[in-house]
């Protein structure tokens, strides 16, 4: 496909996947290169290792950017995804690693002390944990919140709401009340993946079974 | 500065020597917004900084979730709101990234001179409040003229002063006069050079600015690499390194421009390296009115840009085309990007992750302070708690943004 949009462009991706995959070894789980974008999925556990042989033998000075993304049907439900950047090679590549819950990743603290707030963001916002990082606070929601926000089963809402109390001259934390439900809008065609059954197809579907 | 407590820690001969622990913000004029470092000082000197960040922390990237692309966009204006067409860039060229839908060239250099605007429109509020941080006043005002021209430019092309929503997956929303073209032409020729240059001569050589900038938060290469910088803060550094020379994006590749470096890296250069861009931006503003074709301001592709309002009102194809567009929206195809540039404050870059519906599966959004200010620690420690404002004012942060 050739490529029509003007987002930024980078040295070309020609070889790099194979490259970093063969120098990466048995470490690899799987890559891809859709749109552009070479992501490499990694074992778990060596993912520090993965990094390092990135940043000193590949050029890929930078650590941009981690990121969790959720998803709650697979088995390991979490994906802790690192942008790296090389400023040399002027290239960049994702590395993604899963976990679930309980199963901590490797800290990257060791080789870019950025990393620090980045894994404390992805824990704040996922609750996954990172091991050998040694500040694992909450960054950037409330003191004292509970849960962590961007996981798919967290609703938007949030549980909790606070509000400036005349009587008790402080703010109060209440749960949250609507005074209307949540609406979400779901526009999708019926045609298209929309998930839900359309008034009168279920008998199609008897039909089909008899 | 509330929250003093005293520590008592072991010294010789009687006396006791006691660290202060104190609360710098969250609501401190120099805090830039609202953040709360926690200091803990050994009389003047700052020995450890802990900045606790997320105070305006707003779940940006969840609600956008819940939106369908177009409708998520405003979120971005709300983020760097110094900044606001800057950060739409990164998200529209996600989607067309994504699409991969051709833009036309009218549209790519209207997206390039308003982000130049909006870049000098964020250096003069930095600049200005980088200034006021270590006690000068004049400039401040003289540069807060210069960014109300700025706002009007805005005004006049899109409607909204600060949080434009203009950039458009595809082009733009709207086409802009030729007046405002020219009355820019005229503005970047004569009046923003004179004032912005009047405004620089007074602080630029200026002995007190110059003892509270020169030599405080020296960073080296290695660190600024290493702690993650981007944009001025990297450039200071001595890194020739600016996304829209290096991996350019729509028409910056066609533009002549410079990249200033500094060479001690420490606030007076980070200072100094914003000044320089101004007049870069300037450049290329001028390139993009010399050069701007005449056409379309948005792709013809009816499945991603809505149709004009007369085009409705006489075919019906149109007319559906546009109901679709808002209400179900445009759909993405399944993938991920990541697409990063040159924001005023440095790299801001979005995660996209598309499940093939009307709404992001996942949008990151990664902030240009985030790093920036993680570093505060390392960069202060050992100076003196005066010279953290002139730090933190050389950081360019912006708490929307940091927190989302």
């Amino acid at each position: 496909m050739s490529v029509l949009h003007s987002a930024p462009k980078i040295a070309s991706n020609e070889g790099v996947r194979d490259a970093l995959t063969t120098a990466l070894g048995k470490q690899v789980l799987g890559s891809s290169e859709e749109h552009g974008e070479i992501i490499i999925t990694v074992a778990r556990d060596s993912i520090e290792d993965v990094l390092r042989t990135l940043r000193d033998d590949h050029a890929y000075q930078q650590l941009v950017e981690i990121a969790g993304v959720d998803y709650p049907d697979r088995e390991e439900r979490f994906e802790v995804v690192y942008m790296l950047l090389s400023l040399t090679k002027n290239h960049r590549v994702m590395v993604k690693v899963s976990t679930d819950e309980d199963t901590p990743v490797p800290t990257v603290t060791t080789l870019w002390p950025v990393a620090g707030w980045l894994e404390r963001e992805v824990f704040d916002m996922y609750g996954v944990t990172f091991d050998g990082n040694t500040d694992l606070r909450r960054i950037l929601t409330d003191y004292g919140f509970e849960g962590h926000p961007f996981r798919k089963d967290f609703p938007l809402t949030g549980y909790t709401e606070l509000r400036y109390s005349e009587e008790e001259k402080r703010v109060v934390y209440e749960p949250v009340e609507l005074a209307q439900d949540f609406r979400s809008f779901d526009f999708t065609s019926p045609w298209e993946g929309a998930d839900y059954v359309l008034p009168g197809d279920e008998k199609a579907e008897k039909e089909d079974g008899e | 500065m509330s929250g003093l407590s005293l520590e008592q820690s072991p010294t010789t001969d009687g006396e006791v020597i006691s660290n202060y622990t104190i609360n710098f913000g969250p609501q401190h004029p120099a805090a830039h917004g609202v953040l709360r470092m926690v200091m803990e000082l050994d009389g003047e000197i700052v020995e450890r900084i802990d900045p606790h960040v997320g105070l305006l922390h707003r779940g940006t990237e969840k609600l956008i979730e819940y939106k369908t692309y177009l409708q998520a966009l405003p979120y971005f204006d709300r983020l760097d709101y110094c900044s606001p067409l800057a950060q739409e860039y990164s998200y529209v060229l996600a989607i067309e990234k994504m699409l991969n839908i051709e833009v036309p060239e009218r549209a790519q250099y209207l997206r390039v001179l308003f982000a130049e605007l909006t870049r000098i429109c964020n250096h003069l509020l930095n600049i200005g409040a980088h200034v006021m941080d270590v006690g000068a006043m004049t400039p401040n005002l003289w540069v807060f003229e210069l960014r109300e021209d700025c706002l009007n430019c805005f005004e006049r092309a899109t409607g909204a002063r600060m949080h434009a929503a203009w950039f458009r997956p595809g082009g733009v929303h709207q086409d802009v006069p030729l007046k405002l073209l020219t009355d820019i032409g005229e503005w970047v020729d004569g009046r923003l050079p004179e004032l912005f240059g009047d405004a620089m001569s007074l602080v630029m050589d200026n002995r007190i600015f110059k003892q509270r900038n020169v030599d405080i938060a020296i960073v080296s290469k290695e660190d600024a690499i290493a702690w993650g910088f981007s944009g001025p803060m990297l450039r200071a550094a001595g890194v020739p390194w600016d996304l829209r020379k290096s991996q350019p994006y729509d028409v910056y590749d066609r533009m002549d421009f410079e990249v200033p470096v500094g060479t001690n890296s420490d606030c007076y250069d980070r200072f100094m390296v914003r000044v320089q861009e101004v007049y870069q931006s300037i450049r290329i503003i001028k390139q993009c009115l010399a050069e701007m074709p005449d056409g379309p301001i948005a792709t013809d592709d009816r499945k991603v840009s809505p149709p004009k309002r007369a085009e409705m009102k006489q075919s019906m194809e149109a007319l559906i085309h546009h109901f679709k567009l808002y209400t179900e929206g445009f759909h993405v195809p399944a993938g991920e990007v990541y697409v990063a540039t040159e924001s005023p404050k440095g790299e801001f870059g979005v995660y996209l992750v598309s499940d093939g519906t009307n709404k992001p599966y996942r949008c990151k959004i990664r902030p240009t302070a985030f790093s920036h200010l993680q570093a505060m620690d390392m960069m202060t420690k050992g100076h003196m708690l005066a010279d953290a404002t002139a730090i933190l004012g050389a950081i360019d942060v912006v708490f929307g943004e940091c927190d989302r």
